[in-house]
């Protein structure tokens, strides 16, 4: 399948003088006078076009994407699964999308229920004391949870307990937030299971240790067996545990991150609950707490007083909260995604929880195991594989000199997105492939026979694989020249 | 599958999770829904909310949204497309980031934006962390926050800094004028200060000299964070353009091109720079570049910055960015123009205007600063505004912002606003309401 071809920018469609004026509201009689040092003397150089000249660019541009909708998007651990039109319709109920943040209590009342219920639901999944709504992305979950974390040694005046251990496999905005938080992160190795290397552990855990940040099932796409012992570990050097969610799609509804022993996470709506991923955002990073982080959650929480038609729901504040680390963002998140997540959950119901972990990882080793026949290498063969999975190219790489980059840009000419590549970076020439729970077999056969194809073509044609992809509306870009001649910015030709 | 894989079943896939920690139920979550039925319960809850007239702003603003916006958003290629990692598989992603940043470029006046970050409160408090990043010559990590910025936008920046030891100083404003005060400035002569932050229109909607507060900071070495509406860059001076050098970082909310209320997000923060600061910057920032065979396209540049690249030293742990509201924004200026945001920013001014007219005019109701605004409006009041709110939310009207929590010094003040999606006729019919529940209830 094939795309169409580039299309030029919308400042090249512009002519002076020409506007959508369907658009503009009415001219005003009478404005009030800007004094002239505060008023603009050039209007900004924005595209003059027509209504129908903006709707048939980016309609075109739209069509220059791989998307779920269009494409199988098997990349690693962003759990690119279908995302239901439904949760999209019922956010976009216009009471909704009118509704203002501020709006009082009596315009807040079905609304603030969703929310309610959406923090109960995620407690029970994930088996957390508390959950708060407002953090708009993984990142931003991660960096509320290490602020709890570091809130809380705090409170206890324990004021040396300044360092995040991380494992050398974890996600880069693991140690990115442990600096953003004041925190130092120091990265542990895993062992040549994958699991972590204990003995590693309890030779850097100590009287500094704030907590540690573990992903499980973790970005080497296999259960941390030995969790529990992690987690003792940990806690009895007086630490904290830290779940990543961002493979919780794996383990819903079979495990849950507070049985396992952790004491605060974050879960990435927009992987496990479906919400749009949306070409990079808007995400969602709720964060989930056990008992002895309840009193530092991000502000604000939704509380419901009362029961059954006298329930009445509120936001609670600073007055309620005076431990909590504070406010993340500018209202009450992204608000519109957490209804999504809401209805996603709702029509999942308790028994679809459990089928999301169970046909994840039946698709994931489907998969791997196919792929295996077909003669991939899988990075840990004797591990049963989680939602995704990591093969390595290492000895096509030295044999053919095709990387795993050349085959998945090859990929994306027979029309399936690229998995996610040199990730983690423990692993050489990896790709790490995540199918989800909401493909079909045979979208999943579809993309063994062409990894199999690649596999043969890489050893009868090397160059034509090296310079992949072929069908796509740009071949390979020169990121070498797009980071020295910095272009980031249209500049009109003057004159 | 479950023979190509080798299992009796599926409960052996989880075999290597230990049996104690398996869950046992999950008693709290109800019973599926089909779509008809969640839909139902959906639009049960919708009508519990209503749709009141709404005059509240107070950084979140109701604007008209042409239908063709979010007709293109709501498009499965880019509502269930991921960040372009790929960029021969994400050209239109790429693309719509490039003409997105080359749009808040033109609007702000400074070179370079980045690809958008969550919302404008996180927007202020990245903006700082990166003006201690770039400003070389201040070791103090002093940032000046005027009372004038929102509330809201310096809570976060407290937050979201605090863990790397910044030190926030807010600055009075004048009680006249509703201006930062220039007198809070001059305590710090002689001082370190790393960034001084400045909102226009500030958050009582008030319009601060923006020209003397920036060349006040360049000469003492620190930079400047504007914080702007960029609905107001059509008629307001661009950041850029500020006394003699202009801003140094640009940043704000947004949600007012094409984003809708929705109860505060999903919304945008934008942020631009000086190109000289642009590797200070955090967040994706899309290049135009060549392929092999030498055509334009688009691809993901300077990652260095970024945390998959630079983990603990990245300039942000920020990944993703707000990429469906930056596309829905692109769209919004595309279709607009700059004639039409022209139009847009007149038509709130004018309405806010009338609106200030109409309600100050009633017994007990005043205008709080005579001073230059765009499209907010602080009044004063005779008696608490918070019952008054509520009676007027009885009516089908939401009537603003009550400002007795972050502004207890100016009494019963209530921040009030009007935007073009208001009509002459519902601002006469706030003004009615109001000076009937003034006539009922009795001043305290």
């Amino acid at each position: 399948m094939s795309l169409p071809m580039c299309e030029r920018l919308i400042f090249d469609y512009g002519r002076a003088g020409r506007g959508a004026r369907g658009q503009w509201p009415a001219a005003e009689g009478s404005v009030p006078e800007i004094p002239a040092s505060l008023r603009r003397s050039r209007p900004p150089a924005l595209p003059e076009v027509s209504e129908l000249d903006v709707v048939r660019h980016y309609t075109r541009l739209s069509q220059l994407n791989f998307s779920i909708d269009t494409h199988f998007y098997p990349l690693g651990s962003c759990t690119m699964k279908y995302n239901p039109r439904a949760c999209n319709a019922a956010a976009m109920l216009p009471e909704f999308l009118g509704r203002h943040p501020l709006a009082t209590a009596r315009h807040s009342q079905g609304f603030l229920a969703c929310m309610y219920e959406l923090q109960e639901m995620l407690m029970e999944v994930t088996g957390m004391k508390g959950v708060a709504l407002t953090p708009m992305a993984g990142a931003h979950g991660e960096f509320a949870g290490v602020a709890m974390i570091r809130a809380y040694h705090r409170a206890r005046a324990d004021l040396a307990r300044n360092e995040i251990i991380v494992p050398t496999a974890a996600h880069g905005t693991n140690p990115a937030t442990a600096t953003m938080c004041g925190c130092v992160a120091r990265e542990i190795g895993v062992g040549p299971d994958g699991d972590v290397d204990l003995a590693a552990l309890r030779t850097t855990v100590g009287p500094r240790t704030a907590g540690i940040m573990l992903t499980n099932p973790s970005t080497l796409g296999i259960f941390e067996r030995g969790i529990a012992e992690v987690a003792r570990i940990v806690h009895e050097a007086g630490g904290l545990l830290y779940y990543d969610g961002a493979n919780l799609n794996a383990i819903l509804g079979k495990v849950r991150p507070g049985d396992m022993g952790f004491d605060v996470m974050h879960m990435n709506l927009h992987k496990t609950f479906s919400t749009p991923h949306g070409g990079g955002g808007p995400g969602a990073g709720a964060v989930g707490v056990g008992p002895r982080l309840l009193p530092f959650m991000p502000l604000p929480i939704v509380a419901r007083d009362g029961e059954g038609d006298a329930a009445r729901y509120r936001w609670l504040s600073e007055a309620d909260r005076p431990q909590s680390i504070g406010r993340l963002t500018g209202f009450n998140g992204n608000a519109g995604v957490l209804l999504r997540a809401y209805v996603y959950m709702r029509m999942l119901g308790r028994e679809g929880m459990s089928r999301v972990g169970e046909y994840a990882t039946l698709n994931s080793n489907y998969l791997l195991a196919r792929l295996q026949q077909a003669g991939y290498v899988a990075a840990y063969p004797q591990r049963r594989a989680s939602h995704e999975f990591i093969l390595t190219l290492k000895a096509l790489a030295q044999q053919q000199g095709v990387t795993a980059m050349d085959v998945a840009k090859r990929l994306l000419d027979y029309g399936f997105h690229a998995p996610t590549t040199y990730f983690p970076l423990l692993v050489p020439e990896c790709l790490l492939i995540e199918p989800t729970e909401t493909e079909s077999k045979e979208t999943l056969d579809a993309f063994v026979v062409a990894m199999a194809t690649i596999l043969s073509e890489a050893g009868s044609e090397p160059d034509m694989v090296r310079g992949a992809p072929h069908r796509m509306p740009v071949r390979r870009l020169d990121d070498v020249r797009a980071a020295r001649e910095l272009d980031l910015a249209y500049r009109p030709v003057s004159g | 599958m479950l023979a190509a894989i080798g299992a009796p079943d599926i409960e052996t896939l989880f075999e290597e999770i230990p049996a104690a920690l398996r869950v046992r139920s999950l008693a709290g979550v109800p019973e599926g829904l089909n779509e008809q039925q969640v839909m139902s319960l959906m639009y049960a809850r919708a009508r519990q909310d209503g749709r009141p007239l709404n005059f509240i702003g107070a950084g979140a603003y109701e604007h008209h949204i042409p239908a063709a916006v979010w007709a293109i958003v709501a498009r499965g290629e880019f509502y269930s497309a991921y960040t372009p990692y790929q960029a021969e598989a994400s050209q239109g992603t790429l693309q719509t980031i490039y003409e997105y940043q080359s749009m808040i470029s033109a609007l702000t006046g400074l070179q370079v934006a980045n690809a958008s970050l969550y919302d404008g409160a996180t927007a202020v408090a990245e903006a700082c962390l990166m003006a201690v990043r770039a400003n070389r010559k201040s070791s103090a990590a002093r940032v000046l926050i005027p009372r004038t910025v929102h509330p809201n936008y310096r809570a976060v920046t407290r937050a979201a800094t605090g863990g790397q030891g910044l030190k926030l100083e807010e600055l009075a404003y004048l009680r006249a004028s509703g201006q930062t005060a220039a007198d809070a400035l001059s305590s710090y002569e002689g001082q370190d200060v790393t960034a001084l932050v400045i909102q226009q229109p500030n958050f009582f909607g008030v319009l601060e000299e923006v020209d003397a507060l920036t060349d006040w900071a360049h000469a003492r070495g620190a930079l400047v964070i504007a914080v702007v509406n960029p609905i107001s860059l059509a008629v307001l001076k661009p950041p850029g353009s500020w006394g003699q050098r202009g801003a140094d970082i640009v940043v704000g909310d947004g949600q007012p091109l094409g984003c809708p209320l929705s109860s505060g997000g999903p919304y945008f923060g934008f942020m631009a720079t000086r190109m000289d600061y642009v590797r200070q910057m955090p967040g994706r920032i899309v290049g135009r570049t060549v392929d092999l065979d030498g055509r334009p396209g688009f691809t993901l540049t300077l990652q260095a910055r970024e945390q998959h690249i630079r983990r603990g030293k990245a300039t942000s742990n920020i990944c993703t960015n707000q990429g469906l509201l930056m596309i829905a924004g692109t769209i919004y200026c595309a279709m607009m123009g700059a004639a039409g945001l022209e139009r847009v920013a007149q038509a709130c001014m004018a309405r806010t205007a009338q609106l200030v007219g109409a309600l100050s005019r009633l017994a007990g109701v005043r205008s709080a600063f005579g001073t230059a605004r765009f499209h907010e409006a602080v009044l004063l009041f005779d008696r608490p505004v918070a019952p008054l709110l509520e009676a007027l939310a009885a009516n089908g009207i939401e009537g603003g912002f009550d400002l007795g929590l972050h502004y207890p010094e100016l009494g019963h003040a209530l921040l009030v606003c009007a935007t073009e999606a208001r009509s002459a006729a519902d601002v006469a019919a706030y003004a009615q309401r109001l000076s009937e529940l003034l006539k009922e209830s009795r001043v305290a």
